[in-house]
């Protein structure tokens, strides 16, 4: 990504240099460990409209995660009553009215290509807008930080208690708040493992110890998961784990809105008495509250940078600051690279929002949404798949006639048992039978609600020395409106040796 | 190679005093994850001996804790097999060849397990798909030496053909060559009026010169038409399927030996459950009756 914001000004010493004396004493990366040392970060609550915007996605994001496998969908005779359901057991999945079989696997894929295409428009547009907002990571994060703040207090308050030796008071907040991390990361493995089964029957057989045994390893690995990610590792998921952050690189470019300090307006920074004068200094007072409020523990100042989210919280805290001071604010702000180039050079920053590379992905995505409605919509109800008989390919009757035979898969997906009626197309004569049921010029086959049903047929042709040794032909399968078919061949051998 | 213990300037590591070409190994830690993984698998062992047979003994082998023994789960899988199967055996038994047949999800299961069956004891003669070959007949198509009603498939497979079951079926082609019934040119007028009953061209002049003695000789098993009968075995003459091949030279072979193949007496083997599935197997798969 060509970047035309100015990085070269001294910054102060990279944050995670490991001192000498460290690397003498055998600590941090230099011997024995696995792993340089996290840095702990205490990031400071903030208010403002990003943060406001933050919570209520929390809220929202959390609520539909928990809330979306309770709610109950009639649905004929004895399948699941659960509007949301992967059942793996019965091979389906169900959302709402939708119900998907495994054939169907291709709507999946759909969905992912059309998430995948949102996500490079949206951070094409706005940045890494998922990072900073939508990805779980980052909202479960936020709402364990909630609870460490219930715990320990605010940034300074939270500093003060680690540098503390072990008292009561530090063991009983430490532990209250592992404890309700872990309760809630319980709850979370928990809400999980209700969407792969029915989840007031799982409720109750999962507490009396009869639940499956998937359930309690999910649960166990979701519980295990959340606690270590959104308790401990937090950023460094963000920094070193994730791919998103590599890919999303490559949407970028200078006309994405990221959250940027308008080096312009700030520098040069420093520290400001009340009633001195702007006059020939910027409007950053160096108070620091940019970098103290933020989750990753970077400082915006420097410039854009990878660990960078796009969270805005640091808008916020500077916004208050500003807004103390009197200052018009907006001193960091979701802006763009070449606005901030721009103005460097006295010119009228833009926005464009249109530009090519936004184009082919919004095209994309109507392109691959369309599709894969079009797939949802066009999918027929009932499907026939062919397998013909190989040993042997072909049967020769005692008056000459051929008979090959084939198993039919037929799926019913409608909720009502089906009889359907089988022909084949392309051979003039062909006689269908079934195993101990008199040949006709189409056999009847019942498929019960939701299921497959395999049924042998045998299609006979009278003696015909002329017939080709092969010959395309089709089975139609139907049952009132509903139609479908699939191609095979009729193998009828070498002319008859009379 | 040895020499003195050293530390590395660069890296502020002792050296283990090995040097070739003048590279010397530090002696750093090994990684502490690789040490743990190490005793992990060193601790796992242990466990592993105290719960499973591992060591062998002047009186066999400790046995292991948990009570290991593949030899006891095949046992204890074949009667938990028995006990599945169960169900499906208890309702072939009950129900009638037909009411198999016709009704969908038995047939599915004859069909399965016929397959299996088929497979196991008829494919080395018949074919894995059933169309056997020459001197084995075809269980495919609509021909059947001895009928192809669901009964007598049932029968032909308990019984067997030339088999040593007291009622197993015997059709008895003679030898008229090689016991000398008939004369040589008699044989081939013979050969002639078969392929003539087949519906081919024939020697006019040996046809009628055979006709008294087919009637004679055959009628009797193959009738007056030359269409066979099921009852004895006897095959029909006048349609396009030959056990035994149709050209001159086969059919004179056939008259001059009266060759007939053997099928073993299944009764004996498989139980009625089993017979009556690879019954509707068979039937099911094949042509007509
Ligand atoms: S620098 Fe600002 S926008 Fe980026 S992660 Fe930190 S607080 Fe969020
Ligand atoms: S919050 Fe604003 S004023 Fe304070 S240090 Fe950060 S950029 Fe400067």
């Amino acid at each position: 990504m060509p970047t035309l914001i100015d990085n070269t000004h001294p910054k102060p010493e990279a944050r995670t240099t490991v001192s000498a004396a460290a690397r003498a004493k055998g600590k941090g990366d230099a011997r024995g460990g696995l792993y340089k040392p996290r840095e702990p970060i205490y990031p400071k609550l903030v208010s403002g409209r990003w943060r406001t915007i933050k919570w209520a996605l929390l809220i929202v994001t959390l609520a539909i995660y928990y809330i979306t496998p309770w709610i109950r969908w009639a649905r004929p005779g004895d399948l699941p009553q659960q509007a949301v359901l992967v059942d793996f057991a019965g091979r389906r999945f169900y959302f709402f009215d939708i119900q998907l079989w495994p054939q169907e696997v291709y709507i999946f894929t759909g969905l992912l290509v059309i998430a995948a295409l949102a996500l490079f428009l949206v951070t094409a547009l706005f940045g890494r807008l998922w990072c900073g907002y939508a990805c779980p990571q980052t909202v479960w994060t936020d709402l364990f930080i909630v609870v460490e703040r219930l715990f320990e207090g605010d940034r300074n308050a939270r500093m003060r208690l680690d540098a503390q030796p072990l008292s009561f008071d530090k063991a009983w907040r430490k532990t209250g708040k592992h404890l309700t991390w872990l309760g809630i990361a319980f709850g979370t493995g928990g809400a999980w493992i209700f969407y792969f089964h029915d989840a007031p029957t799982l409720i109750r057989t999962f507490w009396i110890g009869q639940g499956a045994m998937t359930a309690y390893v999910s649960c166990a690995l979701l519980t295990a998961t959340t606690y270590v990610f959104a308790g401990w590792m937090r950023e460094q998921v963000c920094t070193y784990m994730c791919p998103w952050p590599r890919i999303q690189g490559a949407m970028l470019d200078e006309h994405s809105l990221q959250v940027a300090y308008l080096r312009d307006r700030g520098e040069p920074r420093g520290a400001h008495k009340k009633g001195q004068s702007w006059e020939g200094r910027g409007d950053c007072i160096d108070c620091q509250q940019c970098v103290v409020v933020c989750p990753m523990g970077i400082d915006i100042r420097d410039g854009s940078q990878l660990e960078c989210i796009n969270c805005g919280l640091c808008v916020d805290a500077c916004d208050d600051i500003l807004g103390r001071l009197g200052r018009p604010t907006g001193l960091i702000a979701y802006d763009t690279d070449s606005a901030v180039a721009a103005r460097a050079c006295g010119q009228k920053a833009v926005y464009r929002p249109i530009r090519p590379r936004t184009i082919y992905y919004a095209l994309a995505l109507v392109l691959v949404s369309g599709l894969t409605l079009w797939g949802l919509i066009t999918r027929p109800l009932a499907d026939v798949h062919v397998i013909r008989d190989r040993n042997p390919i072909f049967v020769r009757m005692h008056d000459g006639a051929v008979r090959d035979g084939y198993t039919l898969k037929i799926a019913n997906r409608t909720f009502e048992d089906r009889q359907f009626e089988v022909a084949f197309a392309g051979l003039d004569g062909a006689r269908l039978s079934q195993p101990g049921r008199p040949a006709g010029s189409s056999v009847s086959i019942l498929v019960p609600a939701d299921e497959v049903v395999a049924a042998r047929v045998f299609v006979t042709v009278p003696p015909d020395a002329d017939r080709p040794h092969s010959l395309p032909g089709r089975f139609i399968v139907r049952s009132g409106e509903i139609q479908s078919d699939a191609k095979t061949v009729f193998l009828s051998g070498a002319a008859n040796p009379k | 190679m040895a020499s003195e213990r050293e530390t590395d300037d660069v890296s502020g590591v002792e050296t283990t005093g090995h040097e070739w070409d003048g590279i010397r190994e530090l002696d750093n830690p090994l990684p502490r994850w690789w040490l743990w993984t190490w005793y992990g698998t060193i601790a796992f062992a242990v466990v592993y001996m105290i719960l499973m047979p591992a060591w062998p003994g002047l009186h066999g082998y400790t046995k292991g804790l948990l009570g290991q023994s593949d030899r006891a789960k095949v046992t204890s899988d074949l009667a938990a097999l028995d006990v599945h199967r169960g169900a499906g055996a208890a309702m072939i038994r009950k129900a009638s060849l037909a009411q198999i047949e016709s009704d969908p999800q038995l047939q599915a299961y004859a069909q399965q397990v016929g397959q299996s069956v088929f497979g196991d004891n008829c494919a080395t003669c018949h074919g894995i798909g059933g169309t056997g070959g020459k001197g084995y007949p075809n269980l495919r198509d609509d021909v059947w030496l001895w009928g192809g009603t669901l009964e007598d498939i049932q029968h032909t497979i308990t019984v067997g053909i030339r088999a040593d079951h007291p009622q197993t079926r015997t059709s008895q082609m003679p030898a008229f060559g090689r016991d000398q019934l008939l004369e040589p040119a008699a044989i081939s007028d013979l050969t002639e009026y078969v392929v003539k009953l087949s519906g081919r061209p024939a020697d006019a002049g040996a046809v009628a010169r055979a006709a008294p003695v087919y009637a004679s000789q055959c009628v009797a098993c193959h009738g007056a038409d030359g269409r066979g009968m099921p009852s004895v075995g006897a095959p029909n003459l006048t349609d396009s399927e030959w056990l035994y091949g149709s050209d001159r030279v086969a059919i004179r072979g056939q008259i001059f030996a009266g060759t007939g193949g053997v099928m073993p007496t299944w009764g004996n083997r498989l139980s009625p459950e089993t017979i009556k599935a690879l019954s509707v197997y068979v039937h099911a798969n094949a042509g007509g009756q």
